[in-house]
């Protein structure tokens, strides 16, 4: 059995200004099948890929912010949202969509897979991992 | 040490590719492995073989390709983004019903699945982005 | 063994500078990389912040950025190490992990 390394994926880009983030997301989707200990950040405007009510017909590119509901579906719930970023941005977890994962070990109970951290839980976080991906 | 080098930007745009290039060829001369160099977002426009740059400047496309020949370097290009970009080699263009191919000798196109393989057979994975 | 950050925009352009210092945990490397080293120069408005940063993390500007912009070794602040591809390779064998802030 190989060892499971601890992957980091940081978004720090805002989502339809550029391709970023769901470019990145599409990384994240393919690496779930890989078994790996995945963690996902969202720090400065990162934040704003996860917020609520993205209507993108006027702009007409496709809307990709429903998948992110679908990562729980792969038991990707370290989802990590810098505190102070949302702060400075006027945000609190009520603007962000609510993204839950189903634990087979807790009788399939609905958790929440976004946690809001302080910029030095983020920075321990950041420490410890082996593999970062950023886009 | 095994390294993962993850190129982000397309040639001349951003210093991206540049940059990548020079660490790829520091860390071969000082004796260690690169697993893989994959090229992801606008970083597929490395692999394009209809590139035609001044004379007096580099050719960032066919330096890649020398520098994967001398080492027997495996470079993706993720065929996501590639598809979305117009980098079609003969397969994808048959394939894609298109009329002509433009991947630079020494790229190969494959999936997502082979940048996360080089995280995980790599020690460090470097990003070279904007 | 830390991180190594890795910063290649100018201050002045993103704030990647900024959010690096906030989240690098104390006593990270931190490489300045393309338009990253005009952080590097005394006398900028980001000359004490970083001055001050030296005293908490390893500080590294890339020596070829630096000359291709005519930074004048003497305008970096103390306490940056210069380093060339192959310092910038060496940085990366000596971290445990290697954050880009793009």
């Amino acid at each position: 059995m190989s060892t499971i390394k601890k992957f980091l994926y940081v978004n720090r880009k805002a989502p339809h200004g550029s391709i970023y983030a769901l470019e990145s997301l599409e990384v994240v989707l393919i690496g779930a099948a890989f078994d790996q200990d995945v963690s996902l950040a969202f720090i400065d405007d990162g934040v704003y890929q996860l917020l609520q009510n993205q209507d993108t017909s006027g702009i007409g590119v496709k809307n990709f912010s429903p998948t992110y509901k679908a990562l729980g579906d792969y038991d990707i719930n370290k989802i990590y949202v810098e505190k102070e970023s949302l702060e400075l941005r006027g945000l609190s977890k009520d603007n962000l969509m609510p993204l839950t994962w189903e634990d087979e070990d807790d009788d399939w109970a609905e958790k929440e897979s976004i946690h809001v951290v302080s910029s030095e839980e983020l920075s321990d976080i950041i420490e410890h991992q082996d593999i970062i991906f950023n886009f | 040490m095994k390294f993962g080098i993850m190129v982000s930007e397309g040639p001349y745009t951003h210093q991206a590719s540049d940059t990548a290039y020079h660490f790829t060829e520091a860390a071969l001369n000082n004796g260690h492995e690169i697993v893989r160099v994959f090229f992801y977002h606008d970083g597929v426009n490395n692999g394009t073989s209809l590139a035609v740059p001044p004379q007096d400047d580099r050719n960032i496309t066919t330096r890649w390709s020398a520098l994967a020949e001398k080492h027997n370097l495996d470079m993706v290009l993720c065929v996501a983004a590639a598809q979305r970009r117009g980098l079609l080699d003969k397969d994808e263009a048959k394939r894609a019903g298109k009329d002509a191919s433009n991947m630079a000798q020494g790229f190969n196109i494959s999936g997502l699945g082979q940048l996360i393989d080089a995280g995980i057979q790599a020690d460090r994975l470097l990003v070279f982005g904007d | 063994m830390t991180t190594l950050h890795i910063i290649n925009k100018s201050p002045f352009e993103r704030n990647s500078l900024d959010s690096c210092l906030r989240l690098a945990k104390q006593g990270s490397a931190i490489l300045l990389i393309e338009d990253g080293i005009y952080a590097a120069q005394k006398n900028t408005a980001f000359g004490d912040k970083v001055a001050t940063a030296t005293g908490l993390h390893s500080f590294y500007a890339l020596t070829p950025d630096l000359d291709a912009r005519g930074i004048d070794k003497d305008s970096i602040i103390d306490g940056i190490s210069l380093v060339d591809y192959e310092g910038f390779v060496q940085l990366t064998t000596e971290c445990s992990g290697v954050q880009s802030w793009l």
